[in-house]
């Protein structure tokens, strides 16, 4: 077991030039001994390519890996010890349950007596006991997968599990079942596990650190509650949550921001007067807040759709119109008045946890 | 009750008509032969099994069918191993790969009876680069005179022509096998052997299981090349099944006894095949509580 520690960049081209070209952009990154990690983001944003690279499967082609201190970029996954877990099972097929997660440990010659212990244990944590002496190719994909997880976590020194998107080919109520298996296994086991998925609720269930990433970059690593308050960058606000987080291009004057032609107090907003980047205005669906009608920090906003969600109602609406017309969601508790598709909403949308973004970026100190 | 709709029978009456026409009838006309003796065109007799027992007895078709079988297994026994060791040998992809699968292929182009004449030439002591290469190294060797030779000119001469089939299923099914399997296994920390054993193995048995039948039922059936090579001979040292009908049906025209023995023949081949089939279906498939219990 090791600290993980990541400095380095990816292309799988040789000689890349822009940013496309790369993979995975310059990146540093580092995984503490014994952490839940999750990396998440939508398909082809270098997620993949970041755990194949810890793993060793992938050599970055700038940058090193190290793990507690020694550099390990050349390394194979045999030497650096890492167990990982692929999206779909993979089982040997000519063996048993048994002999399949007694197979890492066989080819490192691990004496009989240790092997029949730890396959027990392992059986035993994901509930496979009763199969151990089936044959592996006969089982459903939910029981190969929970085999390839077993290989994964059968050994006790490797420095990390790494799971790639393990749970793709799982029906959704096993997904639960196997989630919360892995979070027991990993507090019982204290292993370092590293989780790459595109799934928000997976992602944020299961690590303490969520590593947010699109196209080659990580743009935010924390945990659920800072990505969801403290979004770092505006992709982090769309991707997180559910809806995402509504975007408003603003125009900064001196006693507050012009929204789609409407007039937002807010008094900190002279200090952005003249910046170059684009402003934008972030609030989640979740803190946008029903106002009294010309309240200073309100919107008026035309109610498009408004739809009963169960626990709560997501209000739909747009203020402005024409090029400069802009979409606003709310989530509205039932016990409030609901306001009706037509009529005119003031949207509460400055408050304690609305984020200010500069071209992408959170402005750190916008807290109004 | 179940309601019974005999239109039914109308739909599959197009394949029924097909497989009839194709295979069926004619091989209904092997059995009418089989049956009777026929002197001339106007005069047959109705002879019942007398064809079957008579070939049943005859010493030299069982010579040939032991020949036969001898020659099969051993045409299996090189051709398999080799044709996967090939395959594994193969770049996986790029220039190269396109490039050995072309090379690979051409001893599967070339039409049988040039590859029997090719060989009658290669195997020459005079001018063939065989031959004479063998006859240079002090080792004496005649296909056409010494009957083992003769055995292992065919036996080599198949391996030549038939073993790149083998190669090129296997390659396709090594092909086939997700990069994960060899990620997880390199991980897992698999020696090449243990890859070899868990996982390629396992996952060519349906491409091996296509190249064993089908190299069985070709090399059953062989014909052309030794006939080109060595005509049969030395003596009857390379004469297999084919040829000896042949000569019964076309050569002394004893058309009963031929059509008795093509359908042996085809019996023997069928029931191998179902044997060869069952066994590599089960082979590493056994559940291994069974076994220990």
């Amino acid at each position: 077991m090791a600290r993980i520690e990541l400095d380095l960049a990816h292309a799988y081209k040789p000689n890349p030039k822009a940013d496309e070209d790369y993979a995975l952009l310059p990146l540093k990154m580092t995984f503490d001994d014994g952490g839940a990690y999750a990396l998440l983001g939508p398909s082809g944003c270098g997620k993949t390519t970041l755990l194949n690279i810890v793993s060793g499967l992938v050599t970055p082609s700038q940058g090193s890996v190290t793990f507690g201190g020694t550099n390990v970029t050349g390394r194979t996954p045999q030497q650096r010890n890492i167990a990982q877990v692929f999206q779909f099972p993979v089982i040997y097929d000519t063996m048993t349950v048994a002999e399949n997660l007694a197979f890492p440990l066989r080819n490192r010659g691990v004496g009989a007596e240790k092997i029949k212990q730890r396959v027990g244990r392992i059986a035993e944590m994901l509930e496979m006991s009763g199969q151990l002496n089936q044959r592996a190719a006969g089982l459903a994909a939910d029981a190969k997968q929970k085999i390839s997880l077993g290989r994964g976590l059968v050994r006790e020194d490797v420095s990390a599990v790494l799971f790639d998107e393990p749970l793709t080919v799982i029906d959704p109520h096993l997904k639960w079942q196997l989630r919360r298996k892995l979070k027991q296994i990993h507090h019982e086991l204290k292993l370092t596990l590293i989780y790459v998925t595109h799934d928000q609720v997976e992602a944020l269930t299961f690590a303490d650190q969520v590593v947010v990433m699109t196209r080659g970059r990580a743009v935010q690593i924390g945990s659920a509650s800072e990505l969801f308050e403290r979004p770092r960058h505006t992709f982090v606000g769309h991707f997180i949550g559910s809806p995402g987080m509504n975007f408003l291009p603003v125009s900064p004057a001196t006693s507050g921001v012009r929204v789609a032609g409407h007039m937002l107090a807010l008094p900190s907003a002279s200090r952005w007067v003249g910046g170059e980047a684009p402003l934008a205005l972030g609030v989640r669906p979740e803190y946008v807040t029903l106002a009294m009608p010309g309240a200073p920090e309100a919107l008026p906003v035309q109610v498009t759709q408004a739809q009963d969600i169960g626990m709560y109602w997501l209000v739909t609406g747009s203020v402005g119109s024409g090029a400069d017309k802009r979409v606003v969601r709310a989530r509205v508790s039932p016990q409030q008045a609901i306001p009706r598709v037509g009529d005119t909403a003031w949207f509460g949308v400055v408050g304690p946890h609305t984020c200010f973004y500069r071209g992408d970026e959170l402005i750190e100190e916008a807290a109004p | 009750m179940k309601p019974v709709n005999q239109k039914a029978w109308l739909l599959v009456l197009p394949v029924v008509l097909c497989v009839a026409f194709s295979a069926i009838l004619p091989l209904m006309t092997v059995v009418n032969y089989s049956v009777q003796d026929i002197i001339s065109p106007e005069r047959r007799v109705f002879v019942g099994t007398e064809w079957f027992k008579s070939v049943m007895r005859d010493d030299d078709l069982l010579e040939a069918l032991v020949r036969q079988i001898g020659f099969s297994l051993a045409v299996l026994v090189v051709e398999i191993p080799l044709g996967i060791a090939l395959a594994l040998s193969m770049p996986a992809r790029g220039a190269k790969a396109s490039a050995v699968l072309v090379i690979v292929a051409i001893s599967l182009l070339i039409p049988w009876n040039v590859v029997g004449t090719i060989w009658q030439i290669y195997g020459r002591t005079d001018i063939g680069l065989f031959g004479a290469a063998l006859a240079r190294l002090g080792i004496d060797y005649s296909y056409t005179g010494n009957a083992r030779d003769a055995w292992l000119t065919v036996l080599l001469m198949d391996v030549w022509h038939w073993t790149p089939l083998v190669a090129l299923l296997c390659y396709a099914g090594l092909r086939a096998i997700p990069d994960a399997y060899y990620q997880a296994a390199s991980i897992d920390g698999a020696s090449k052997i243990a890859v070899f054993r868990y996982i390629q193995l396992p996952k060519l048995r349906g491409v091996l299981m296509i190249a064993v039948l089908l190299r069985f039922m070709d090399s059953f059936m062989i014909y052309t090349e030794p006939f080109v090579l060595t005509g049969g001979g030395p003596g009857n040292s390379t004469t297999f099944l084919s040829q000896y009908l042949t000569q019964k049906a076309v050569g002394q025209f004893d058309l009963g006894p031929a059509a008795a023995f093509s359908l042996i023949y085809f019996l023997i081949i069928l029931l191998l095949c179902f044997i060869l089939y069952n066994w590599m279906q089960r082979v590493g498939t056994t559940d291994k509580a069974e076994v220990q219990t």
